[in-house]
């Protein structure tokens, strides 16, 4: 195009780097569409809450249910599982926060990862939290599984504790807790 | 082509002169089937036919299959039992696709360590090298996504942990994740994506196929010898070499058809010896199976992610080194795709001026290690991540990355190789006796064999 010997080159070269500049957006503005149709569509992202009766639920068993398309583990742990989880030293955890979206910035002690009953009483009973390992995505096994008693998953060999927070193997954080919590005595809202 | 000196395509009819002013295609195929090829190929060189064979098959059951199958997570897996079941010859066009995968992946790997034996990547063929390099990435991520099609166990969970994959890179990696998905997890949204991309993919690998064949005509075949076919008359070009058609499209179709019998007989007799039985259960996000196992063909890559876990020093190092950001899952991340770049990066790693590893003596056994390295990442790979197969596979990954890392760029540099042939043509005689020929470099007659 615009040469060095040409006299106009300042105005050659102000309409190249204009037009240049005009392609550059003009192709981003129409590219951006595309792209973002992959993104998760109106009905996938509409806000979504679910409600889960939990009466059924004894002590020492876990129910779990689907939401916005993952399992989440609803466990009534039992006082040898909560004393376990209350007794762990947090030197020897992998992952320190709670990773709890209840409770952000919270560190992972039990307390900050167990769910309090609708009074608002955190008796450690109740743990909520996302059967999806941190570390690619499977879904632990429960009751007891694991070097810690709590969940172990079979993908990789990542063992969890009764708080379901990480001790060894590859995933790097604790099992994550959407928002959560009781609506009345037997009924939990996720979301 | 190939800057080797020979016949061209002359238009001889009217019509052939009409059509070649307009558009010399003829003299495109004409030169492309002729092109003057090393005469001393050997049988690793039929590769090329069947990996072209294979994508064609590929293609063509494909779009029959595609015909009759439903992208729809309620539906998809009854309808490739429908396939099956009620479609005629559905399950030939299956088994021949899902095996067709196998052989397709089976060839490609035998046509990599070809060119890493031979030197095929070194100059003046990096870019045939790194357009083939691109070619097998598109193949990976192509089978992972018809993998998940026929939406079994395997397929639902193999998705999650490969995109789980994506979401290991530092900041964005969720939103890509996500992106990927459609949605928060493998869903509706994900099959139909996968469907759509997998029906594009293979014409994308068409293309650099296109290219690939192209980039190698411009710089002429490799060989046996790694010594360049002369071109310094027409004479002694066709000393070295003989037209592609007929000599080795008869000689690689001849092979094709004996790797079709075995190919048939797995079709036919055991065509699920190479898949998972947890596939025929239908995909259930509330339920993982035991072990989460690829395809034989992503063994090797899948335990490299493997191996490195927060307990290997260098995977420690990293995660304090960058204070976090690539931790433990994000380094495995990093080393699979890395175990790749380095195999792409090959023809800059190896500093020896020497081709072929035939006149290599130190590299040859540092090659075979390397072969014997990828049977047992193949074979770890699908072995359950504990000791001591966690072992294994890490000593197994560093030498993966030693070998293109530090005994390619060594070797060039403390090794003295064996003397070379002058040309082709004398190593061809001395390999089959000039009796095959006339001696004596450039007598024409000597690329004659009976007709």
């Amino acid at each position: 195009m615009s040469h060095t010997e040409d006299p106009s080159g300042d105005r050659r070269d102000f309409l190249y780097y204009a037009t240049a500049g005009t392609g550059v957006v003009v192709a981003g503005a129409a590219g951006w569409p595309l792209v973002n149709s992959m993104n998760p569509s109106a009905d996938t992202r509409a806000a979504s809450q679910k409600r889960v009766d939990v009466s059924d639920v004894s002590v020492g068993t876990q129910l779990t249910v689907l939401f916005l398309g993952k399992p989440i583990f609803i466990r009534r742990r039992t006082t040898e599982e909560i004393e376990a989880a209350r007794g762990v030293e947090m030197s020897d955890l992998v992952d320190a926060e709670s990773r709890n979206e209840n409770a952000e910035g919270a560190d992972a002690e039990d307390i900050n990862r167990s769910l309090p009953t609708v009074d608002g009483e955190n008796t450690g009973e109740w743990l909520a939290m996302q059967g999806v390992c941190t570390h690619l995505g499977c879904v632990p096994l429960g009751d007891g599984a694991g070097d810690f008693g709590g969940w172990f998953c079979p993908c990789h060999g990542s063992h969890y504790d009764t708080a379901g927070r990480i001790r060894s193997g590859p995933a790097p954080e604790n099992l994550h807790i959407p928002l959560v919590a009781f609506i009345d005595d037997t009924t939990i809202l996720l979301g | 082509m190939g800057g080797i000196p020979h016949d061209h395509y002359e238009p001889e009819t009217r019509g052939e002169k009409w059509l070649d002013r307009r558009l010399p295609i003829v003299g495109l195929l004409y030169n492309t089937l002729m092109i003057p090829t090393p005469k001393n190929l050997n049988w690793m060189w039929i590769f090329g036919v069947v990996l072209v064979f294979c994508l064609m098959m590929q293609i063509a059951t494909g779009i029959l299959l595609a015909m009759h199958y439903t992208p729809h997570v309620d539906m998809a897996f009854a309808s490739v039992e429908h396939i099956m079941r009620n479609v005629n010859g559905g399950w030939a066009l299956r088994y021949i696709h899902q095996n067709g995968a196998s052989l397709f992946f089976l060839a490609v790997y035998l046509h990599i360590f070809r060119g890493l034996y031979y030197g095929s990547y070194k100059a003046p063929r990096e870019v045939t090298w790194i357009i083939g390099m691109l070619i097998y990435v598109l193949m990976m991520g192509t089978a992972f996504m018809g993998y998940v099609l026929p939406w079994g166990q395997m397929s639902f969970w193999g998705a999650t942990v490969i995109t789980g994959l994506f979401g290991a890179i530092p900041f964005i990696g969720e939103g890509i994740q996500t992106w990927l998905l459609g949605g928060p997890a493998v869903d509706n949204a994900t099959l139909n994506r996968f469907l759509s991309l997998h029906f594009l993919l293979p014409f994308i690998i068409l293309g650099l196929v296109i290219v690939h064949i192209w980039a190698f005509h411009t710089t002429g075949n490799n060989n046996p010898t790694g010594v360049e076919v002369r071109r310094t008359s027409k004479k002694e070009a066709e000393a070295d070499t003989l037209p592609f058609w007929p000599y080795f499209v008869i000689k690689d179709l001849f092979a094709l058809a004996v790797i079709l019998v075995i190919f048939f007989a797995v079709v036919g007799f055991m065509p699920n010896f190479l898949g998972h039985p947890d596939n025929y259960i239908e995909a259930n996000p509330m339920v993982t199976p035991p072990y989460i196992v690829p395809e034989w063909y992503f063994l090797p890559f899948y335990a490299i992610l493997r191996a490195f876990d927060g307990e290997v020093w260098i995977v420690i190092a990293a995660d304090f080194l960058t204070a976090g950001i690539v931790d433990a899952k994000f380094f495995g991340v990093i080393a699979m795709f890395g175990a790749i770049l380095v195999m792409a990066l090959a023809p800059w790693l190896d500093t020896s001026s020497v081709r072929s590893g035939r006149y290599r003596p130190m590299f040859k056994w540092w090659f075979w290690l390397l072969v014997v390295d990828f049977v047992v990442l193949t074979w770890v790979g699908a072995r359950p991540a504990e000791a001591p197969y966690s072992y294994i596979s890490l000593v197994a990954s560093a030498y993966w990355f030693a070998y293109f890392l530090v005994i390619l760029p060594l070797l060039g540099v403390i090794e003295k190789p064996l003397p070379l042939p002058e040309t082709i043509e004398d190593e061809f005689n001395e390999h089959y006796g000039s009796d095959h020929g006339a001696s004596g470099s450039g007598s024409a007659s000597a690329s004659t064999p009976a007709e």
